[in-house]
């Protein structure tokens, strides 16, 4: 028995040491990448959903079997977001070590409407790992428990539906835009500072409905009501009984979600780009990792390289004609 | 409510209170270093509570709270620069008193009036927050509104000796915060550099407004009589400036009312806690001449109000998730990170880490107030230091701090243009608080009445959206008030000189 044991372990040691050396021997040739810890450029600022959730995403970087470095979170914010994007798409170096984390439709709708310098064409998704959709709030004392209420008032009082969010062209406005658009009804959108002062408005009473993270709504539950997400599915993880807006008629698709996710800038290296797109959705795939993602309310979404090249592409189209309409 | 005493052991563990000690003498420090403000602070250190134990890491966001609104004001009264913007008050009376000599003695008023500030501030948060959280949240843009209003009468009488200044000052100020983006109609503004495009940073003007006339003026020769350029120091016996303190109760308690008012209104920010109480109490004050003159009771209202912000910031925070203060905004972060979602059910299902961190505070504002003043005693080593020496620290620390707000060099630009601007400003009469009190007031005020003219005009109207309402009317009523009040003892002051 104790011979067994022996050999075994021999064997498995031997068969440890050849697969180390084997990964170095093909890292070797192929990829000495990352030999350095690499960057993060967050465009929003610490403490914030977008801030804190790419450190949870990150924390396993230097793992061996992740980059093998660390990641280190550069927080760049203002304006948006527009201050770090701005930055990173003009002055990061191409090689692999400074990359940054995305918002979608945030960045994409403000490439649209604003001068910046930034778009789908000069950056390069690597992976994406969460997803909050929107999601229509009232007040815990408003009259309105279903969409349906909510949409009859607006109908006969044009106008006079307030909705609070988080500022122009991001997730919430464009959920606002598309359920106005779709519905047919005029309402009235109070941009915010922010999600949170968002949300406080709709609790004070201050305006008659928002749009908001679906994370920081599920947090919020004994003083809101949720009528409706704004997504493909329902969020079974969170809020399993709060239906869509396509459950209840009305043709909103997933264009709002906020998506987020890393990026690096186009001209990084092929095999950098190809490294990283293989390590890095592992990374976020991690038990760990999923864990603290969900103990922190945060909705997660892991999807690949080619799946957000295609996602970013949809969503430009689609926000060009949206916001196109908007300035008419 | 008497939860508070069951879980006060757990403070002193021995890994709990180290790190309570830690982050209270760290935060000092690190809050009397100009642009290292409280909320940069508790940002800094969230990555850090990440390996903790949810308790241990908020004992540490709280503490590192507590003290570095506290730090900030020994460099606002060795040097005239505010650690934060909380501080600017206390430059206007402790400065002077620190050129008197009395440089200890200020620091002992601070850190006492600090300390009594607080502990109101989070007994109110330990036994009204159910109460106040729903007072709290009726604050909507219109009643924010007034509140910057209230602000802005306070700038022209502030620092320099004429009002014209003052209100000049001001309105630089207020322009000033116009640059960059419009957050409520998304309209670019002023962005003639690339440098402006994200607007001016509170902190880097700050940082600008402050620390660069002074180290201009230490580089600068001076003539001083008798060619002395430093300040001597007494020292004061700690019993001494206690019954100094308490003797100012009228200070301590206009400071700690204004305080908590102030930190349960959420979007208010704190910043103003501490120049609304210092204005309002040398309104109130007999001996108004004094003010700025070096007064006692001017450190005492300042600091008792922007420690006594901290608890009740933390009021509609814990229950709600809605942020008392910029610091709070962060600390919700810290909380959610460790899966403490703010609620009426944190302080069930988490008992133990909510009333843990809640006696840190109380605990943290005693070790707060006790290793504050130890570091007076040393604090006359600072300022033996040549001054050239000191230049060279202060601008070394102005540009790092400035830069490590957002990573960013435009701010480093921003500050050292708004520093040489100041200087000359100076020079003239021209003082900084009111620069930066409208720099403060300026997006609350805009951003607030924007909304409300949403709002009130598919609504009730938007005059009666803004003059209709209990709230709306006591508040216009104050400002107004505070209008004519200035305006009497200005012509009643003329009257007698």
């Amino acid at each position: 028995m104790f011979k067994l044991f022996k050999t075994q372990t021999l064997f498995f040691r031997t068969l440890a040491a050849l697969t180390i050396a084997g990964t170095f021997a093909l890292s070797a040739i192929a990829e000495p990448y990352p030999e350095r810890p690499v960057s993060l450029v967050v465009s929003y600022s610490p403490g914030g959903a977008t801030d804190f959730q790419a450190r949870i995403v990150t924390m396993l970087s230097s793992k061996e079997n992740y980059l093998g470095q660390p990641m280190v979170i550069l927080n760049k914010p203002g304006a948006g977001g527009k201050i770090g994007w701005d930055h990173y798409a003009s002055k990061a170096k191409k090689d692999g070590y400074e990359l940054s984390a995305y918002n979608v439709p945030h960045f994409i709708a403000q490439s649209i409407v604003f001068k910046t310098k930034y778009n789908i064409n000069n950056l390069e998704p690597i992976a994406n790992w969460g997803a909050d959709p929107a999601v229509l709030v009232v007040g815990k004392d408003s009259p309105f428990n279903t969409l349906q209420d909510l949409m009859d008032f607006a109908k006969k009082n044009p106008k006079k539906v307030t909705f609070s969010g988080a500022g122009l062209y991001v997730g919430h406005h464009i959920a606002f835009l598309q359920f106005s658009k779709e519905s047919g009804l005029n309402m009235t959108y109070v941009p915010h500072k922010g999600g949170t002062p968002a949300m406080k408005s709709v609790m004070g009473g201050q305006v008659m409905a928002g749009f908001n993270n679906l994370s920081d709504a599920f947090r919020n539950q004994d003083n809101i009501k949720i009528l409706a997400v704004a997504d493909l599915q329902r969020n079974k993880e969170f809020l399993p009984d709060v239906p869509t807006f396509k459950e209840q008629g009305v043709n909103v698709d997933d264009s709002s979600v906020n998506f987020r996710g890393i990026m690096a800038r186009k001209g990084t290296p092929a095999d950098v780009i190809d490294h990283l797109a293989a390590r890095v959705p592992m990374m976020f795939e991690d038990k760990k990792t999923r864990k603290q993602m969900k103990s922190a309310g945060s909705p997660v979404r892991i999807i690949s390289r080619d799946e957000v090249i295609t996602m970013w592409k949809e969503r430009e189209d689609y926000l060009r004609i949206l916001l196109a309409e908007l300035k008419k | 409510m008497l939860d508070f005493l069951q879980y006060m052991p757990e403070v002193f563990t021995l890994w709990n209170f180290t790190i309570l000690v830690l982050g209270t003498v760290g935060g000092l420090i690190l809050g009397a270093t100009p642009g290292l403000s409280p909320t940069m602070a508790v940002a800094l250190l969230i990555p850090f509570t990440f390996h903790m134990q949810p308790t241990t890491g908020l004992i540490l966001l709280g503490a590192a709270y507590t003290s570095t609104v506290a730090g900030g004001a020994v460099s606002a009264i060795l040097l005239s620069i505010p650690g934060a913007p909380a501080n600017i008050a206390t430059t206007l009376d402790g400065n002077p008193l620190a050129k008197k000599g009395k440089a200890t003695a200020a620091l002992h008023y601070c850190f006492i009036s600090s300390f009594i500030g607080g502990v109101i501030g989070v007994f109110i948060l330990i036994f009204f927050t159910p109460t106040l959280s729903k007072w709290a949240l009726g604050f909507g843009p219109s009643h924010l509104f007034w509140v910057a209003i209230l602000g802005v009468t306070v700038i022209g009488s502030l620092g320099s000796g004429s009002v014209i200044k003052g209100l000049f000052s001001g309105f630089v100020g207020l322009w000033i915060s116009t640059i960059g983006y419009d957050p409520v109609l998304g309209v670019e503004r002023f962005n003639y550099t690339e440098h402006l495009a994200g607007g001016i940073n509170i902190i880097a003007a700050l940082v600008g407004l402050f620390a660069i006339p002074q180290v201009l003026s230490m580089v600068t020769p001076q003539t001083l009589p008798n060619g002395i350029t430093k300040f001597a120091m007494e020292s004061q016996s700690v019993v001494t400036s206690m019954m100094e303190t308490i003797k100012r109760w009228k200070a301590l308690i206009i400071g700690s009312v204004i305080g908590v008012v102030v930190g349960l209104i959420p979007g208010a920010g704190g910043q103003i806690a501490g120049l609304v109480a210092y204005d309002q109490t040398r309104k109130m004050s007999p001996n108004k001449e004094d003010f700025g003159k070096g007064e006692p009771a001017g450190v005492i209202a300042a600091e008792s109000a922007n420690n006594g912000m901290v608890g009740p910031s933390l009021v509609p925070l814990l229950t709600l998730s809605v942020p008392g203060s910029p610091t709070a905004a962060v600390l919700l972060g810290g909380l959610l990170i460790h899966g403490l979602f703010p609620g009426p059910s944190l302080f069930t299902d988490h008992a133990p880490v909510v009333w843990t961190f809640i006696d840190s505070l109380l605990v943290g504002q005693l070790l707060m107030c006790l290793f504050g003043i130890m570091i007076s005693r040393y604090s006359r080593f600072v300022m033996d230091i040549p001054e050239f020496y000191m230049a060279a620290a202060i601008t070394v620390l102005a540009v790092f701090g400035t830069y490590s707000v957002q990573n960013s060099f435009s701010d480093v630009f921003v500050m050292m243009t708004l520093g040489v601007t100041m200087f000359f400003a100076s020079k003239i009469g021209f003082s900084p608080s009111p620069v930066v009190l409208g720099i403060i007031l300026g997006p609350i005020a805009e951003t607030n009445f924007l909304q409300g003219q949403l709002i009130g005009s598919v609504g009730e109207g938007t005059f009666n959206y803004f003059f209709s309402g209990t709230l709306n009317i006591v508040l216009i009523a104050i400002v107004v008030s505070s209008i004519i009040y200035s305006a009497y003892s200005e012509l009643s002051t003329k009257k007698k000189s």
